[in-house]
């Protein structure tokens, strides 16, 4: 087994255990009803985070994920007040998404600031332009909504795989063939790993940059597209702090946010790892939400090390 | 002949001071505030204005300072932070933690001294959660702050049952919204800790420990610092800190309010951190610089409010800005800004 694919396994087998632990605790726990909405409702997060993993990977960070979300609902709603159809404004904000990125990425790059910093600015400006489009929460009422979120592949014993997390799994496939098999991917990985050395062998590092943040706001806008349809409305304050689950989905997936290290495939069980505990904290039940608030960062602390024990035992078992 | 020699001459020395003064981590902070303020003074007449209200000091500027002070607390704890290469996004979730120990011991009709004492300890032993994390476990800065930044406003909401709980108490409003000698009594706590912190930090080798530990952990390490006990120790610093601006923002409301105390108050001290010169990289940070980043962060908020300005557009001109500030502090910029003064010369 090589070093790379350790996180991955790690992130994998704690998945597994958590969805055991909870199959046996809870009745109807496994359930491909409880799968399926699993996939649906942490689709748009994930979606994110496919994007984000690309950032991370070069080393860099993106904070402007959640605007970015929120803002691509709000202006689909304003859109859909002045007529556009959901798809057309859905593929306008996509565009949107990926010029803004590519901008953070130019100005990360030519003026050297640190993307912490600059997404930030880049999280106030998305956010700022969603209260100044409306401040009240917009629905979109087209009936290619509805008809989005009716459409659905049956999986068998009640369970669907919606239209959401069809298109999380075909944005997931993309990332997985960009980040692996393409050039573009292999200079990303180049940049993550050292940014020196990957300029001395000759990797546009400019252009790259400006594609990685592009590709990291496609990835969001089109979360955003999916969020917007799944809540069938804009609201201003939607997504606020996702860019912390984004990240937080792709660091459990096995990403070193130092980058360079780690695969796209891990991001998904990443962001089904945070799904799942919302989930078991729902089939619970009887939590108070301060206690629900609890139980979740408790159960992000266990994974953590859950992790890290997983991966520093098999190191010990190949060194003896 | 000589004369215009002498002036190129001096012309060059003054290119080279200018290029110098450019080049100074201090000067853009300073520059942008000071354009903020200037801004401010032409939007509202009367800006710079200090007069005496009820014994007390009164003014826009006095208004700037006394609102940038939580956040300036928070800034200087993250700052150290940053300087060991770690960031610490449990700060608001510690001011809310703090504020819900503060109103229940208040209400247990304990001394407020001991109160006092007691809550800072909480902050304490927040830092050194996230300090064990980080430095123990080796959990990323981001991910280890991560737990406490969501479990903590859990856990005050716990202590405080769900509920926003009040305390009339005439010690924490005396330090919270009190004042001193016509000085706003939170002003001074603010300076005092900013004082005691760079007396600590750097008038002692401890800032230099923080720094080469941000700049290389392992070097330190083998140069004979105690990594893991300088990481646990900055943590300690911001949980402190974060304290400290927990019973300021509590006093001032006289209540715990575990949902929105200190809410998003992390994105402001880190902005300011970085505004300040502090490098997200570990090894560089300004304690004094970053309170200015938090005065310009403020000044700009107190410029929008006396601009009339609709609030709605309250982030974007704030994102806009610091934008611009994040662009004039660049190395490239400033080259191009160099490059224009050299090519007008010639």
């Amino acid at each position: 087994m090589r070093d790379r694919y350790l996180p991955l396994l790690a992130t994998v087998t704690v998945f597994i255990l958590a969805y055991a632990v909870g199959g046996l605790s809870f009745k109807y726990f496994l359930s491909t009803l409880v799968f399926g909405d699993l996939l649906t409702d942490n689709a748009f997060i994930i979606i994110a985070a496919i994007g984000t993993t690309f950032v991370i990977l070069s080393g860099g960070i993106d904070l402007s994920i959640g605007s970015m979300i929120g803002f691509v609902g709000v202006a689909m709603a304003h859109l859909d007040t002045l007529g556009w159809h959901p798809l057309a404004s859905g593929a306008l904000m996509i565009l949107f998404g990926a010029v803004f990125g590519a901008a953070m990425g130019f100005i990360i790059d030519f003026c050297e600031i640190q993307p912490f910093i600059i997404t930030l600015a880049g999280l106030f400006l998305l956010r700022g332009s969603c209260f100044m489009v409306s401040l009240d929460s917009v629905p979109i009422n087209h009936p290619f909504v509805s008809a989005f979120s009716d459409w659905r592949i049956p999986l068998g014993g009640g369970g669907r795989l919606s239209s959401s997390a069809l298109v999380m799994l075909v944005a997931l496939a993309a990332g997985v063939i960009i980040a692996h098999f393409t050039r573009f991917g292999t200079n990303v990985y180049a940049i993550g790993g050292d940014r020196t050395s990957a300029r001395l062998m000759g990797v546009p590092i400019r252009r790259t940059t400006m594609m990685i943040y592009a590709l990291g706001g496609f990835y969001s806008a089109l979360g955003g597209v999916i969020y917007a349809l799944y809540t069938a409305s804009g609201y201003p304050l939607a997504a606020v702090g996702d860019e912390l689950i984004a990240i937080a989905a792709v660091v459990l997936g096995g990403t070193l946010l130092t980058g360079g290290v780690g695969l796209v495939i891990g991001t998904l069980f990443g962001g089904l790892i945070q799904g799942l505990i919302t989930t078991l904290v729902n089939f619970q039940g009887s939590l108070t939400s301060w206690w629900a608030t609890i139980f979740i960062g408790v159960l992000l602390f266990v994974f953590i090390v859950a992790q890290r024990s997983i991966i520093s035992s098999f190191m010990r078992r190949r060194a003896s | 002949m000589d004369r215009a020699k002498g002036t190129s001459a001096a012309m060059a020395t003054l290119r080279a001071r200018l290029g110098e003064l450019v080049g100074r981590p201090w000067l853009w902070p300073i520059v942008a505030l000071a354009l903020i303020l200037l801004v401010d003074s032409v939007v509202s007449p009367g800006f710079f204005s200090i007069s005496i209200v009820q014994g007390r000091l009164f003014g826009s500027t006095i208004d700037v300072l006394y609102r940038g002070t939580p956040t300036a607390l928070v800034a200087l704890g993250m700052a150290v932070v940053i300087g060991t290469k770690g960031i610490d996004l449990s700060v608001g979730a510690v001011i809310a933690i703090v504020g819900a120990v503060m109103t229940n011991l208040i209400h247990r009709d304990m001394a407020p001294p001991l109160v006092l004492a007691l809550t800072l300890g909480t902050g304490l032993l927040c830092g050194l959660w996230n300090g064990f994390l980080v430095a123990i476990l080796d959990i990323q800065p981001i991910i280890a702050t991560l737990i406490l930044m969501v479990a903590g406003r859990g856990i005050a909401l716990l202590i405080d049952e769900g509920l926003i709980v009040t305390f009339r108490s005439d010690f924490f409003s005396a330090i919270s919204t009190g004042e001193f000698l016509t000085v706003p009594s939170r002003i001074l706590v603010a300076a005092g800790t900013f004082l005691a912190l760079w007396l600590l930090l750097r008038r002692t080798a401890l800032g230099l420990f923080i720094e080469s530990v941000g700049g290389n952990a392992a070097a330190a390490d083998l140069a004979g610092i105690n990594a893991k006990l300088v990481k646990i120790g900055a943590y300690m610093l911001s949980g402190l800190c974060s304290g400290i601006a927990g019973v300021l923002i509590c006093g001032d409301i006289r209540g715990s309010d575990s949902n929105n105390a200190g809410l998003f108050i992390e994105l402001d001290a880190i902005l300011a951190v970085v505004i300040g010169g502090g490098s997200l990289a570990g090894g560089r940070f300004f304690l004094g610089l970053s309170v200015v980043g938090v005065l310009i962060i403020q000044g700009l908020t107190t410029s929008i409010l006396v601009s009339g300005l609709p609030p709605e557009y309250n982030m974007v001109v704030k994102g806009a800005v610091v934008l611009i500030v994040l662009l004039l502090q660049s190395r490239r910029m400033r080259g191009s800004i160099l490059g224009v003064f050299g090519r007008r010369r010639a």
